[in-house]
């Protein structure tokens, strides 16, 4: 990867939060705390505002290399491309500008890898890909992953963004939460191991399947995590929702979360998580 | 019919909601309530009875017919204490033996700040994953209003059985219209597009059959014939599932839904 290869990707992950043109300056307003930090120093810093911590949008791929020892990873399933199956009308034009939007051919990134020493399954939606909506694909490697965790005998680390179900895909995007739900509850019933992570923002049908279906259940900061968006409920409701509701703190004080994990910390957080799941025998 | 006419049928007052089907299909039905957590959700009918001389459990998803009876069941908008009771319920079923019969009718699950704080998004993967293990049979009648997620929580079934004029959708065509193409209008136009009608969804193997329905259901000689055949039928497919062994029955049930997108 080249330079400018690097500052492209860096320009869809931050315009998509708002804020200035990049060719207006190297300054980038924080949309939390309205600070001015350099878009170098906020990429450097995994996504995060170095002034204030505020967590930006990260791609499938950069997150898992975050989280990854050196080279560790292996993609799985990586030539697996969606087709048109209702002829839902414009659909292939959406699915080629999020193949562009996030150099992915699909919305999430599936293999294998090793975080601290140990040995995972991972999954990582991505955010620029239609907002990591879930369609077919998306459903059919996720529950691949599961399936072949299951031979394998290792654990799942799923991160998830995502809008919903894709409905260019109709009740076949549908059935992927059931499908993928089969998969975690087969996995989950041979004594395996599954943590979800969730980031902003996870919601609708991806929320209310494998997303809050792991063991262990940890979010990024101030990620808005709910099965109705905000706006729907807002119309619902015809009132304005209270400050910070469905956010990743409110969601820990309800009962729903078992932390809140910054990236600066997440390595050491699973690190230390998949060291007390290994069986003795591995130890 | 259009698409978008059949689902403005699914919406009329006077069509049998779950409890008509109740009150048609089981004799000495009894309701039980709550889910043992937090509340009895009125939006969802629980409880037991004969099937023909079958014991069953059936859940139903209530809308209600008149503008107060809709009112006090929050218009088939399940919370997630409802979709708790029905777990609660399921797992009683299979204590028992006794298969479940689930009866689906709702526009989507409730999106409301209540329902938010008590995790609808978990109550509605916890149903999703436990239903996948449930070991006696489940039946899915859906009897109008296949709404989404909220819809599905009820539905991981053996099999589902659909009437001809009902629909099941990732999204109403209303609001796809709305995100798609900023224009509620086109909601007809959506309709079509999402392929949502019974037949349609019997082609993708999602549904197992499509039920015609009388001509109208105020006739009521043809609607008591309908409830008639329709008792039967499921109380053969009942004793047939009844007859599969617990683990093949879990593994035709992962297979039903593990096809649907399957890349080789």
């Amino acid at each position: 990867m080249n330079l400018r290869d690097l500052f492209k990707k860096a320009e869809n992950e931050l315009e998509d939060s708002g804020g200035i043109r990049p060719e207006e300056s190297n300054l980038f307003e924080c949309p939390s705390c309205h600070e001015y930090p350099e878009r170098s120093a906020i990429r450097e810093n995994d996504s995060v505002c170095p002034i204030c911590g505020h967590h930006f949008r990260m791609g499938a791929r950069r997150h898992i290399l975050m989280l990854s020892d050196g080279d560790g990873f292996e993609e799985y399933y990586a030539d697996t491309e969606s087709t048109n199956l209702l002829d839902f009308p414009g659909y292939e034009e959406k699915l080629k500008t999020a193949m562009e939007a996030s150099g992915e051919k699909e919305g999430v990134v599936c293999g294998k890898t090793l975080i601290g020493g140990y040995p995972v399954m991972i999954f990582a939606m991505d955010p620029n890909f239609m907002m990591g909506s879930m369609g077919t694909v998306v459903g059919e490697k996720i529950t691949r992953l599961f399936e072949d965790a299951v031979k394998e005998g290792l654990p799942v680390l799923g991160i998830t963004v995502s809008g919903g179900a894709r409905m260019q895909e109709g009740i076949l995007s549908l059935m992927q939460m059931a499908k993928v739900s089969g998969a975690v509850k087969r996995h989950s019933e041979a004594g395996l191991l599954y943590i979800t992570l969730l980031t902003n923002p996870t919601t609708g049908g991806v929320e209310a399947s494998f997303a809050m279906q792991g063991d262990i259940l940890i979010a990024e900061p101030d990620a808005l995590i709910g099965f109705a968006g905000p706006r729907v409920i807002e119309q619902t409701l015809k009132e304005k929702l209270p400050k910070g509701f469905q956010r990743s703190e409110a969601v820990l004080s309800t009962g729903f979360l078992d932390g809140i994990v910054p990236r600066k910390t997440q390595r050491e957080y699973l690190t230390r998580v998949l060291k007390i799941h290994q069986r003795p025998e591995e130890n | 019919m259009t698409e978008y006419e059949k689902i403005l049928l699914t919406r009329e007052k006077t069509r049998p909601t779950a409890r008509d089907y109740i009150l048609n299909l089981i004799t000495d039905f009894t309701e039980l309530h709550g889910d043992r957590r937090y509340g009895d959700d009125p939006a969802l009918i629980g409880g037991i009875g004969f099937l023909d001389d079958m014991p069953v459990t059936v859940i139903g998803i209530e809308k209600g017919h008149d503008t107060g009876e809709k009112i006090s069941r929050n218009f088939g908008a399940v919370h997630p204490e409802g979709y708790r009771k029905a777990l609660r319920l399921m797992r009683q079923a299979e204590k028992f033996h006794r298969p479940v019969l689930t009866i689906v009718d709702t526009a989507g699950a409730y999106c409301g700040i209540g329902a938010e704080k008590r995790g609808q998004g978990e109550a509605i993967a916890e149903n999703l994953m436990e239903m996948m293990s449930l070991r006696t049979p489940v039946l899915s009648l859906f009897i109008g209003e296949g709404g989404s997620g909220g819809a599905l929580a009820l539905a991981v079934a053996d099999e589902i059985w659909m009437l001809s004029n009902a629909y099941y959708s990732v999204v109403s065509p209303e609001s796809c219209a709305n995100i798609l193409w900023k224009d509620p209008e086109k909601a007809g136009e959506a309709a079509s597009a999402l392929k949502l009608s019974a037949s349609d969804l019997r082609g993708f193997e999602v549904i197992e059959r499509v039920i015609r329905e009388p001509d109208g259901y105020s006739d009521g000689m043809a609607a008591l014939k309908f409830y008639d055949r329709l008792l039967k039928e499921i109380r053969d497919r009942f004793r047939a599932l009844l007859a599969v062994d617990g683990d093949k029955l879990l593994e035709h049930r992962y297979e039903r839904f593990r096809k649907i997108g399957r890349v080789e």
